[in-house]
């Protein structure tokens, strides 16, 4: 349930300056322009990978992102060799204590829970503090009749958690099934990339499941099945284009087209709700 | 790496000895002296064999548990059915796409009451090792065990649900039928539906493979199978921790606490059941019997509880599940 290689630094951050170079065409990009196109090169369409800050940034009205439960930390369940300064690591690196940051925000004045995981923690894998947000969103979608919205990506189940980590999925999609019950709706927007345990778990089970152009997409990364089978995968496999060929997915949209689709999908999935004025 | 490994070589050397002895008891045409003389060494094998088991499984390792989970000679799921329940008949095909061996299902008695049955199933020889695909499930697999939990679900027969698997199928195959898919409606339904579900872990407790099925009101854990998000020599492959070096599986095993007691310990598993001296394969019969009283405890309990408490209870279950503080 979780994807070798993961925890790997990714490769595409903006060094400090006025400039920086596509991680795929390697263009010179103009930073502030590149704000502008949402981190999507120009010249050549790659989708930068976003932390979870700049996904609310660009997904929640203005200022409107209240973020709760930010204090939950890991109890390292298993003392775990090496976990802690792996912690302390990704911490420094993303700026972020765990892998999933969520609250209440409006999107065009409409409330709604958010939560957003980030790569740069841990590869974005999912251990207890993240199954306990996730649940915690959930629950507080359904106490204010809500609908929640999740950007995920994950290499996996957290290793370091062992079977607490595992049995997350569980937890996780059981909250699926009480946001289910209280008729409230599920979004569920897969990012670059996302696979494994997350993949396998409250992501796959969304009322509508997005897929960002160009996202790797899959159970077992392509790379670990290649290793593990000695077997060459056809190019263009476990990308979100190939789940929406499977029928995975319901749409496949850039950066650009996901909020209005967002918006137009909310007001569609829930229609009694007024809106409210910002 | 493994003593155990070490030890069950020697322990089916004394089981060949002891064969071999009582055939010669059974040949007939030797001494009374001599008769007695056989008796007392077969009697002194055996002795000497329970006390090394003793010791032995007094101080296993985690790798050790490993290697006894994945035994070839343990029972897998159509043997404890064959066990445990009367008249099983077994359904196919996930009404999608196909039939995958890699998981059976059905629908059987115990105690006279009809129960819906779920399980991974392995094979022993080479042969049936790859028509049941090593136990790894593909998403046929999953979707046929939803359809049998279905039906349960609407005659109101309670689930068991057997897991040993080494990880589900993840070959592209598995990839473009939605194998992630299939185990995240699984575990939903799982977690909704509308009867009884017992989860037993009787071998390898593999990962997404494993909690495809895994999800119940009581989870259960036979005393050496194990539970782990991923296979230790993988995790130590992956992690600098062990030196991204596969040949240290066993620390990484001893790291990721995937016995039974430790699962129990974690709050992963609601109980443990023992298994006889040495292991299930040294007694099948025996352990059947051990896990046949556990199911038919849980079940008998689980029934007499009204379904919406008996949902109510099984989120409380899952929505506990978790390590963390909340730091001020």
């Amino acid at each position: 349930m979780t994807q070798q290689g993961a925890s790997r630094p990714a490769g595409d951050a903006v060094p400090e300056g006025l400039w920086a170079k596509c991680s795929r065409c390697g263009e010179m990009l103009y930073l502030p322009e590149l704000q502008q196109e949402l981190y999507v090169c120009r010249h050549c369409g790659h989708h930068r990978r976003l932390t979870a800050r700049e996904r609310v940034a660009i997904t929640a009205d203005e200022g409107s992102f209240q973020e709760r439960d930010a204090e939950l930390r890991t109890s390292d369940p298993l003392r775990f060799p090496a976990y802690q300064e792996k912690l302390a690591e990704s911490e420094a690196r993303s700026g972020l204590p765990e892998s999933m940051i969520w609250g209440e925000c409006t999107i065009e004045g409409r409330p709604m829970v958010l939560a957003v995981m980030d790569f740069n923690f841990m590869g974005g894998s999912m251990g207890a503090v993240l199954g306990e947000k996730f649940v915690r969103a959930a629950e507080w979608a359904i106490a204010r009749r809500l609908p929640l919205l999740v950007f995920a990506c994950s290499g996996g189940a957290r290793m370091q958690e062992g079977i607490v980590s595992l049995l997350q999925m569980a937890k996780t999609t059981a909250a699926v099934g009480q946001l289910g019950s209280a008729g409230l709706p599920f979004l569920a927007v897969f990012t670059d990339p996302l696979t494994a345990g997350v993949f396998a778990s409250f992501a796959s089970v969304a009322d509508v499941a997005i897929a960002e152009h160009n996202a790797l997409v899959g159970f077992a990364g392509p790379r670990v099945i290649e290793q593990a089978f000695k077997i060459k995968l056809p190019p263009g496999s476990h990308t979100a284009e190939f789940q929406f060929q499977h029928g995975m997915v319901d749409m496949v949209a850039t950066r650009r087209e996901l909020r209005p689709l967002l918006v137009r999908l909310l007001r569609l999935l829930a229609p009694h709700r007024e809106e409210m004025s910002t | 790496m493994s003593r155990w490994l070490e030890f069950d070589r020697k322990m089916r050397e004394v089981d060949v000895d002891i064969a071999k002895l009582e055939r010669l008891l059974g040949a007939g045409g030797i001494s009374d002296e001599r008769r007695t003389q056989v008796r007392e060494q077969i009697a002194a094998l055996r002795r000497r064999q329970e006390q090394i088991t003793r010791e032995l499984f007094s101080r296993l390792t985690a790798w050790d548990n490993v290697l006894l989970a994945r035994h070839v000679d343990r029972p897998y799921t159509l043997d404890y059915i064959g066990a445990i329940f009367e008249d099983f008949v077994e359904l196919h095909g996930d009404r999608r796409f196909g039939d995958d061996p890699a998981i059976v299902a059905g629908l059987a008695s115990l105690e006279a009451e009809t129960v819906a049955v779920v399980g991974h199933q392995k094979g022993r020889d080479v042969k049936e090792r790859q028509f049941r695909n090593f136990g790894s499930a593909r998403p046929e697999g999953y979707r046929k065990a939803a359809r049998v939990m279905r039906l349960a679900e609407k005659f109101r027969f309670p689930v068991v649900s057997f897991v040993d698997t080494p990880a589900a199928e993840s070959r592209l195959e598995a990839e473009e039928r939605g194998i992630a898919n299939a185990i995240a409606e699984n575990m939903l339904l799982m977690s909704t539906l509308a009867t009884p579900i017992v989860v037993v872990i009787i071998g390898e407790g593999g990962s997404g493979g494993a909690i495809g099925i895994g999800v119940g009101d009581h989870v259960m854990m036979l005393e050496h199978a194990i539970y782990s998000v991923i296979p230790p020599e993988s995790c130590a492959v992956i992690l600098e921790a062990f030196g991204r070096d596969p040949s240290r599986g066993p620390d990484a095993a001893e790291a990721l606490r995937l016995s039974a007691q430790r699962t129990l310990e974690l709050g992963a598993v609601d109980e443990v059941i023992p298994e006889p001296l040495g292991g299930a394969h040294r007694d099948p019969a025996e352990a059947a019997e051990k896990l046949k009283a556990a199911l038919t405890r849980s079940l008998a309990r689980l029934r007499a509880i009204p379904t919406d408490e008996l949902l109510a209870a099984r989120y409380r279950k899952y929505r506990r599940i978790g390590h963390f503080v909340e730091q001020v």
